[in-house]
């Protein structure tokens, strides 16, 4: 099939397949960065927390006695959620993966060195490390005589042999390439002792994928805020969570529980506004498609009965019907890369548009390609009801009229 | 004649049925999707005290130490105590308040009802003044007060309905967490949008349900929420670091009598900041700020970026649905060059072909609009589903219906311009003899 005469006829409706083609650069432009959102919050959603998320319950409450009898109601708490049937290790912690406030300090390697990244601070009151079924993959956990009160970190003498447990990337950046097992890192002024090292645990709230797994666990006995960690197994999480609550309630009456939830809820409210982000551009890529389909319909009818006598004409003379139909398909498929051409560019442009104003990376170049096909097919298939009734047309009309 | 251009639009939308639902149901989802995220923009950027929004200000300092300073940076969004009561001190403005949000829970006097926990502000005498929150009954406290450390109270409405069972408290007392507080005034309903006195306790937080002297919190130790950031030796106990000068936690909010006031105002935190680094505490070169209130929304970013960002796509969408709809229009009034020929050769003008060929486009943006804004209707609805602190602000008020309906008619009308340019160039006696 010659390109000439489909050219040829092209110049003739300017306007109309200019308009095409600058929609479908606008649809590329926009498909492709919605869909790189959707992707990266997509993988966003599905960050591993380094936790054993589908055995684990969270329950923060609060009582109302005086502070100063905190510590034994927290033992009391405690005792209590691990007599609940199908519990296994429970623990107090400040805060968890998926929960809300998070607490940060900046490292360094040296005393009074500058800060070499921040990382977050779990304070483990016991039995953390097995509760929320972490990895250790250097080292050990901690050991009894190891555990100060949260009021030590105020009292300096009583800080002078601090250990933590740190992960993995934390430990890659602090010490490159080195292992991190007996180094020390500086909060403050007082070193602080590498003794594990785990493969994995995230911050409670984090922003990038990139800093989200920078994390350091201490051991600091009644940090304020406390929250209780329970993991189970063999029970349903409604079941456990029903008993643990009935639990703690024995325990304290006047007891005013804050939250609880199984640890897949408290993901699924996490992302809450990542799902909705994706869903609302992925019904805004569908309806993209669907007008810039119906557009290119609607124009294509238009053409084909504005030709019809040419094209009868032509069957007269000889052309098969399918070379009529090749025509229109051809057509458009040029129409459709002029557009994609540009709209490549757009794309890009977009990009580094959301890339100054949103921190978004960089579009990867896949992307490109990827929105070129669909664009391709959305214009095939969208041409070829107004292309067959083209093909239809009798060779006879050309003597009409 | 607008009204036989009317009629010929109706017309010529009823014979070719297909194609002008295809440009209606294009603008119409265009229209839809840009009001709705517009409407959500408008109403989380909206100024919460419209009456006085422009001599409210929000004073900065940079108290840190010379260890990680880098030139040009921001100074840090909230004050140290320090900072913080020494302004207060000097009083330069006609209303200011030193302010930090918490969190309590109220102990039922009767056994048989169940504790709540509630959010509290901690904050100074003027607060109420400076922000002119009305009040139902009593009053707030005095600056006096605020020296004595006295536990006093001003509730919510909704707290007092609760606890109280809306009866004038005034000279009741309510039990919050370890402490008996006496309750001096209960406000009116009371919800600025967004919660721009303290951004760090979530942009459209509610508003708080009880208000006490900020001293008090302090020495009670009262449980607090929002940032907290400290430089130098962090170790301190709680107290020390709330009441220390290198602890930032607290928002200070000061009214001026007038807009140009700033200016001065501005030139007294420079001078201030200089005193403060002379006498050995501030250590980076001076680096004040004072913002006003919607200047302060600016640039702690109250508009979620998601927000922004949907917000563009639903505009590239509507570009897209306008091009698309020029593309349509182009086809159906050139279809139509024969009638347009005749009506040429009998006399119509160029000027009354293009008119007629507008009103047309007009229409199918009308009939567009009440597409788009029943979409928008559905979006708001399912915004308002979403568990976002926001949602209930998400609602089409009479602007934003305008708006939706303007915007309708100006898209189609700016689609219909070249397709009504083109079909007014018709040759009359050209198309005549070609049919």
């Amino acid at each position: 099939m010659d390109i000439a005469p489909v050219l040829k006829a092209l110049r003739q409706q300017k306007t109309a397949a200019l308009l095409i083609a600058f929609e479908i650069a606008l649809a590329c432009a926009i498909i492709c960065n919605a869909l790189f959102v959707m992707v990266a919050r997509t993988e966003r959603m599905q960050v591993d927390s380094g936790v054993v998320e589908s055995e684990l319950l969270r329950i923060r409450s609060a009582t109302l006695d005086d502070q100063a009898e905190r510590p034994a109601r927290v033992g009391e708490d405690l005792a209590a959620l691990r007599e609940v049937a199908g519990v296994v290790d429970v623990a107090a912690v400040q805060q968890v993966p998926f929960g809300n406030s998070s607490w940060n300090t900046s490292l360094a390697t040296e005393r009074d060195g500058r800060g070499i990244t921040s990382s977050t601070n779990y304070f483990d009151s016991g039995n953390l490390v097995k509760t929320l079924g972490l990895t250790l993959i250097a080292g050990r956990d901690f050991l009894p005589e190891e555990y100060i009160e949260f009021e030590a970190l105020y009292r300096e003498e009583a800080r002078t042999n601090g250990v933590a447990i740190i992960t993995q990337t934390l430990a890659e950046r602090l010490w490159p390439g080195e292992s991190a097992l007996g180094k020390q890192f500086y909060p403050d002024a007082d070193p602080v002792r590498v003794i594990g090292v785990v493969d994995r645990l995230i911050r409670p709230s984090f922003r990038n994928l990139d800093n989200a797994d920078s994390s350091t666990i201490y051991p600091v006995r009644h940090a304020p805020g406390a929250q209780y960690v329970v993991r189970f197994r063999g029970r349903s999480a409604e079941a456990v969570l029903q008993d643990a609550e009935a639990a703690l309630r024995a325990v304290h009456p006047g007891r005013l529980t804050l939250s609880a939830e199984s640890f897949p809820q408290l993901r699924e409210r996490f992302f809450r506004g990542d799902r909705v982000m994706t869903l609302l551009l992925a019904g805004v890529v569908v309806a993209l498609l669907i007008v810039t389909a119906l557009g290119i319909v609607g124009l294509a009818s238009f053409w084909v009965q504005r030709r019809r006598r040419q094209i009868g004409v032509r069957r007269a003379l000889g052309a098969t019907r399918g070379a009529i139909l090749r025509y229109f398909q051809l057509e458009n498929f040029l129409i459709v890369t002029a557009g994609v051409a540009v709209g490549m560019f757009a794309a890009y442009a977009v990009n580094a548009w959301l890339m100054l104003h949103y921190a978004l990376p960089r579009l990867p170049l896949s992307y490109l390609p990827a929105g070129a096909i669909g664009l391709w097919l959305l214009g095939q298939v969208a041409v070829l009801p107004p292309a067959l009734r083209a093909m239809r047309v009798p060779p006879a009309l050309a003597t009409r009229a | 004649m607008l009204a036989y251009y009317f009629r010929l639009a109706l017309r010529s939308l009823r014979r070719n049925p297909a194609l002008t639902v295809l440009m209606v149901v294009a603008i119409g989802i265009g229209i839809g999707a840009s009001v709705t995220t517009m409407t959500v923009m408008h109403v989380l950027s909206g100024d919460p005290m419209p009456e006085k929004s422009d001599r409210l200000f929000y004073p900065r300092v940079d108290p840190e130490d010379a260890m990680f300073y880098e030139p040009g940076a921001e100074p840090p969004h909230q004050l140290t105590y320090v900072d913080a009561m020494n302004l207060l001190r000097d009083g330069r403005g006609r209303h200011q308040a030193v302010m930090s949000g918490g969190g309590s829970v109220v102990v039922p006097e009767a056994p048989d009802q169940e504790p709540v926990l509630i959010e509290t502000r901690y904050t100074t005498a003027d607060f109420f003044a400076l922000f002119d929150v009305p009040f139902l009954h009593g009053a707030g406290w005095t600056a006096e007060q605020d020296e004595a450390r006295d536990q006093v109270v001003v509730l919510s409405r909704s707290l007092n309905e609760r606890v109280f069972g809306g009866a004038n408290s005034v000279g009741e007392s309510i039990r919050l967490g370890d402490h008996r507080f006496r309750v001096i005034g209960v406000i009116d309903q009371w919800r600025p949008n967004p919660h721009f006195y303290d951004l760090t306790t979530g942009p459209y937080a509610d508003s708080e349900d009880a208000f006490l002297p900020l001293e008090t919190s302090i020495d009670l130790q009262m449980a607090r929420s929002g940032d907290m950031s400290c430089f130098g030796d962090e170790r301190q106990s709680p107290e020390q670091q709330q009441r220390s000068g290198v602890c930032m936690w607290l928002q200070y909010w000061v009214e001026l009598d007038a807009p140009e006031d700033r200016v001065a105002y501005r030139q007294y935190l420079e001078r201030y900041s200089q005193a403060q680094r002379e006498a050995g505490r501030f250590e980076r070169p001076d680096n004040v700020r004072l913002h006003s209130l919607t200047e302060w929304l600016e640039v702690r970013e109250v508009v979620p970026d998601d927000v922004r960002l949907q917000f563009w796509v639903a505009l590239g969408f509507l570009v897209v649905c306008i091009v698309n709809t020029i593309g349509l229009m182009l086809a159906k009034f050139l279809r139509r060059s024969g009638e347009i020929g005749v009506r040429r050769a009998l006399g119509a003008t160029r000027r009354s072909v293009f008119l007629q060929y507008l009103m047309e486009a007009a229409m199918i943006g009308l009939v567009g609009a009440v597409l788009g804004v029943l979409l928008a209707l559905a979006g708001l609805a399912a915004v308002r589903l979403q568990p976002v602190d926001y949602a209930a602000f998400a609602r089409l008020d009479l602007n934003m219906l305008a708006l939706a309906v303007g915007l309708s008619v100006l898209a189609s009308l700016l689609a219909g311009l070249l397709p009504a340019w083109q079909a007014c160039r018709i040759a009359p006696a050209l198309q005549l003899k070609s049919e």
